[in-house]
């Protein structure tokens, strides 16, 4: 940062902190001399871990967004959201049948929802939210994982809840029965798996293990992809 | 009058998931009497079972933002008719009851719109009908015309439930003395029957942890039914007729000289009436298979 740096006043967890402007609220937390250790991940939006909750001057509304991609803005108040207890029970996903009673029984709390679509503002990935929990109460658990997936679980849907539903959660599950019970099966997974079996490219593994580190980096990126 | 009445159609869940024999009957039905019914491009929960306590504004979110994307179908001239129509009974009486009480109070609409900041506002332009309202509106004497297949001999109990007759200002009908499913009756061929249990409890939600009560109240309009000469009950709400169907298999294991009765979603009458092919009367959906009694009436 050079010397002519405007700097913006934010408040993290309620303290004081001057910061470079148009930095995004983790490059805030570290500018500040925050050593984050939970609460941040990849830094370019894709993992979901840094879930933030913040206010901004003059706004009375709690928003969340993720810490590595939004910008702070000058008297903003900002918390980490680094985790999130969330409802998760147990189950093996042979014994699920792909609709709605599924959820029934695992999240009983989808039947809550009262379509308010707070859930829906507070994504960050500005996903449609209420709608994946209104398409499994509608039995279309296809366009539920269809709709959800972009999630990255980083849990502020079920922060801002007021039934208390764990979407991103339940998001899960649906993608997982799409998955397993849904989704059109590619015959050629079948095939390439038996060939793996067969030890068809055991020689290959074999030889790319012994591999120096430049000659596998060359062979990776010089690789031909067949796109049928 | 509209020759084709084309407008938008509210299912709720119960339509999409057991109960798809009353939805496509009501569909393919509706389309030789007139009525086409154009689902909400974006549609959620109804809202069902309003909360009692004072400030339940927050449980009447679902109902509004229904009417919203009902008025955006109006604005997109996807429907020549600007109401919603609806099937399922208790969505019926929840999202009447909502639109009541938002365009009677504008404080409420207002707070409403206000938490759906960033999205469109209700305008309170939409009216709530049900499929019954709907076919008096054309007149039961025009729908009889169309019938194909008369179902003669065919005695029916006309079951009202309390969806769609309580509170009054929500009622299809009037609340003591209906008459509106007894002339959708007559006006299929069929002959509905007088009795004392039209409008009694069917036990509704307490079939989730209290089976013992909806055995008995179903066990009684059964009876009932069956005493008044009926040979078949039927109804616009999917929870009286799982309490009233599928239940009947409980009463069979207390009772085992109980008689079974079938029971029908009103459209599939209409359905069979207008000679649709059986896969838009969707028979498999029902629990006690109405099957035997249609054969011996000839009607399948």
């Amino acid at each position: 940062m050079s010397d002519t740096q405007e700097m913006v006043n934010v408040y993290i967890m309620g303290e004081s902190y001057m910061v470079p402007d148009g930095s995004t609220i983790i490059m805030a937390f570290e500018y500040a001399g925050f050593q984050l250790k939970k609460g941040v991940g990849c830094r370019e939006g894709y993992c979901g871990a840094c879930a933030t909750v913040y206010r901004e001057k003059g706004d009375y509304k709690l928003k969340g967004g993720l810490g590595c991609q939004t910008v702070v803005t000058d008297e903003m108040y900002i918390a980490q959201i680094p985790f999130v207890p969330a409802e998760k029970p147990i189950y093996d996903i042979d014994d699920l049948q792909p609709d709605t009673s599924t959820f029934m029984e695992l999240y009983p709390s989808v039947f809550r929802c009262v379509s308010c679509n707070t859930c829906t503002k507070a994504c960050p990935q500005d996903i449609q939210v209420m709608d994946y929990v209104q398409a499994i109460i509608k039995g279309d658990i296809a366009g539920a994982a269809d709709i959800s997936f972009d999630c990255i679980r980083c849990g502020l849907c079920a922060l801002r809840c007021p039934a208390e539903i764990v979407q991103f959660n339940v998001a899960t599950l649906a993608q997982r029965l799409y998955g397993k019970y849904l989704s059109p099966k590619n015959e050629q997974l079948n095939i390439r798996v038996k060939e793996v079996e067969e030890g068809k490219y055991d020689e290959e593994i074999k030889n790319m293990k012994n591999m120096e580190d430049r000659a596998l980096k060359d062979l990776y990126f010089n690789r031909e992809i067949k796109i049928s | 009058m509209k020759d084709n009445i084309k407008i938008p159609y509210f299912p709720g869940c119960t339509l999409k998931t057991t109960a798809k024999n009353f939805e496509i009957s009501a569909i393919e039905a509706g389309k030789k009497i007139g009525i086409e019914m154009v689902e909400l491009p974006k549609w959620n929960c109804c809202g069902v079972v309003s909360s009692l306590t004072s400030d339940d504004l927050m449980k009447h979110m679902a109902p509004i933002r229904n009417f919203v994307h009902a008025e955006e179908m109006g604005e997109q001239g996807l429907v020549n008719d600007k109401r919603m129509l609806i099937l399922c009974s208790m969505c019926f009486n929840t999202m009447k009851s909502s639109n009541k009480r938002v365009k009677g109070n504008s404080e409420d609409m207002k707070s409403i719109n206000d938490f759906m900041y960033l999205e469109k506002d209700y305008e309170g332009t939409v009216d709530v009908v049900h499929y019954f309202e709907l076919m008096k509106e054309i007149g039961f004497d025009k729908i009889a015309e169309k019938i194909t297949k008369p179902l003669k001999d065919l005695k029916i109990a006309s079951y009202y439930g309390c969806m769609l007759l309580r509170p009054k200002d929500i009622a299809i009908d009037d609340t003591e003395a209906p008459t509106i499913i007894e002339d959708f009756v007559s006006s299929v061929g069929a002959e509905p029957i007088a009795w004392d249990a039209m409008s009694r409890c069917c036990g509704s939600y307490h079939t989730v942890n209290n089976t013992d009560i909806v055995v008995n109240l179903a066990k009684g309009i059964i009876e009932n039914a069956r005493k008044s000469g009926a040979e078949a009950i039927i109804t616009s709400c999917p929870l009286c007729a799982f309490n009233l169907d599928n239940r009947q298999k409980l009463i069979l294991e207390k009772d085992p000289n109980f008689k079974t009765m079938p029971v029908f979603y009103f459209t599939q009458l209409l359905a069979i009436a207008l000679g649709l092919e059986e896969e838009f009367i969707g028979l498999d959906g029902n629990y006690i298979d109405p099957r035997p009694l249609l054969k011996e009436k000839n009607l399948i």
